[in-house]
């Protein structure tokens, strides 16, 4: 290592790449953030300057029941989400190597779903015409079908299944690198599989699995078209009300200020995940 | 907890996920223009008939072109970055690999009202290639995850030797490299091309009302009733993720790439 001709690349060359995501990445979010404070401009976007009007109407008693609509929504899609990937990760790992390609390769492209085909297929999963409802009537528990959406319960399956494979891909690599060896010591010691689960692993993963919770929490937070389709209006969440007023009420201003809260509490939340080193992929 | 237990857990969540994906390939072959499930009549009239329909196939062009672009945008600007990182480790790769990172991190709304305030500004709102750069800077992550793994892989004493023995940095660069990591270069680009082609919430603040994507053109009929054409949409996005995955799946080592570390010495 005399010489740094033997790096790779030349160091010039990431100035590259940083320069794009400088101006592409870090300005839009500096624009956003002035915008936040801009005025708004009827007809138009917005006006330059420096109003808190937009912030103060993010603490009012409106924005406050969207905020708390959207955190309970994610915070109960979440828990479901870890609850049931947590037993299915740890069974998926102790498949071989070909069965786990081909879940792996189901759940990476239901991941990759648009939202839209997603709120789709739920709709009609749970709709009257091609729902479970004709199932349930041929199974005699019901007498007509009936629909299920546009509903909270629709919303919440929905916000389940769009978390569900993200869940199961944050946990795979923590359980995935758990020494086999020791859930299979506690087994020859006597301990019975559901002693294993409840002493030797969910110990093991306590940290990891609250940092898929809160990872889980904040992918759903995103979520922005399954309230529209599979919910009700008073379902919208924070995600939804941005759009809205950015594209459809022409407030920009208003929109952005949401925005920035809404970074502020994820910012916070991947942070606490951070600082459980749930997450030690990356740069090592 | 006995194998069957398990197998039997496993297979209950797969049907689940399974289940509205079934039931909308169902109602894709109604023959009538109805959603019904199971369809009373059967007939794959409805796949024939969407390229029948101009205003689909003009999003499906938009799609495939933005889709496409932005994978080669992200995967160039993701290279020298996990290059940089990977032969000096120092901190500017690092602030990188997280500044590349973050978009994928936060609720997609929040860059995608950036871009919108951005393009705005630089009176480019409503056009195409704005769609295109902001899909790629937003799917810097995958290509950047992938080709970082596929690095960790390379042992370095292989780059030293071809060094030792007059190779040029570029030559080393063509020959040892990039040919080393090529598998993970094209998984990035697909993971990309994927996930641009399923966006719908940047593409739509960006240029949602001129530059109509699939699922911007799904979303807006969805408004207007349901068309068995949107089923036949949804199916034919479902079997295009399902293949690619199952190509990286096949040629790649896909525990590994993702984060199953001990996958690789099995």
């Amino acid at each position: 290592m005399s010489s740094n001709s033997l790096h790779a690349t030349p160091g010039w060359l990431a100035l590259l790449p940083a320069a794009v995501l400088a101006v592409l990445f870090l300005v839009p979010f500096g624009i956003m953030v002035g915008v936040s404070f801009a005025h708004r401009a009827p007809g138009g976007f917005f006006e330059p300057g420096f109003d808190l009007t937009s912030y103060a109407r993010v603490f009012t008693p409106f924005v406050g029941r969207v905020i708390v609509t959207s955190v309970t929504l994610s915070a109960a899609a979440a828990t479901i989400c870890v609850a049931l990937a947590f037993p299915f990760v740890v069974f998926l790992t102790q498949l071989g190597r070909a069965a786990q390609t081909v879940i792996l390769v189901f759940l990476l492209a239901v991941l990759s779903l648009s939202e839209v085909i997603i709120g789709f297929s739920i709709s009609t999963l749970l709709s009257q015409t091609a729902g479970i409802g004709n199932l349930l009537v041929w199974l005699g528990v019901i007498d007509a079908p009936q629909a299920y959406t546009p509903s909270l319960f629709a919303l919440l399956v929905g916000l389940c299944y769009l978390g569900f494979p993200y869940t199961v891909l944050v946990l795979y690599p923590p359980v995935a690198r758990i020494d086999p060896e020791l859930p299979e010591a506690a087994r020859v010691m006597g301990a019975s599989p559901v002693r294993i689960f409840f002493t030797v692993l969910l110990p093991m993963l306590r940290k990891p699995l609250i940092g898929a919770l809160i990872l889980v929490f904040v992918f759903t937070l995103g979520a922005f078209l399954l309230p529209q389709v599979l919910g009700r209006p008073v379902h919208w969440t924070l995600s939804v009300h941005i759009t809205d007023q950015a594209i459809f009420q022409s407030n920009m201003p208003f929109a952005a200020a949401m925005a920035v809260i809404l970074l502020l509490v994820s910012l916070a939340m991947i942070g606490v995940t951070l600082l459980l080193g749930g997450r030690e992929r990356g740069a090592r | 907890m006995s194998r069957g237990v398990k197998a039997f857990y496993l297979a209950l969540i797969m049907a689940m996920m399974a289940a509205p994906l079934l039931v909308v390939a169902g109602v894709s072959l109604n023959a009538s223009q109805s959603l019904r499930f199971p369809p009373p009549e059967m007939s794959v009239r409805w796949y024939g008939a969407l390229f029948g329909e101009s205003d689909w196939l003009a999003a499906m062009r938009n799609s495939l072109i933005i889709a496409s672009v932005s994978g080669l945008i992200a995967v160039s600007v993701a290279l020298p970055i996990a290059l940089h990182l990977w032969s000096r480790g120092n901190w500017l790769g690092r602030v990188l690999y997280t500044l590349g990172v973050a978009p994928f991190m936060l609720p997609p709304v929040i860059t995608a009202l950036g871009f919108l305030a951005f393009w705005i500004s630089a009176d480019m709102y409503g056009q195409m290639p704005a769609t295109i750069i902001s899909h790629g800077i937003f799917l810097v992550t995958l290509p950047l995850v992938t080709i970082s793994l596929g690095l960790q892989g390379i042992d370095r004493e292989l780059v030293e030797a071809a060094r030792t023995m007059g190779a040029t940095r570029g030559r080393v660069m063509l020959t040892v490299i990039l040919p080393l990591i090529l598998p993970y270069l094209i998984s990035g680009y697909a993971f990309a091309f994927v996930l641009s082609l399923n966006e719908y919430i940047i593409a739509y603040m960006v240029a949602g009302f001129t530059v109509e994507t699939l699922p911007i053109k799904i979303f807006n009929s969805l408004r207007y009733g349901y068309t068995p054409i949107m089923a036949v949409i949804s199916v034919m996005f479902v079997v295009a993720a399902v293949v690619i995955f199952a190509v990286i799946g096949r040629f790649g080592d896909l525990p590994r790439l993702l984060g199953a570390e001990r996958a690789r010495g099995d």
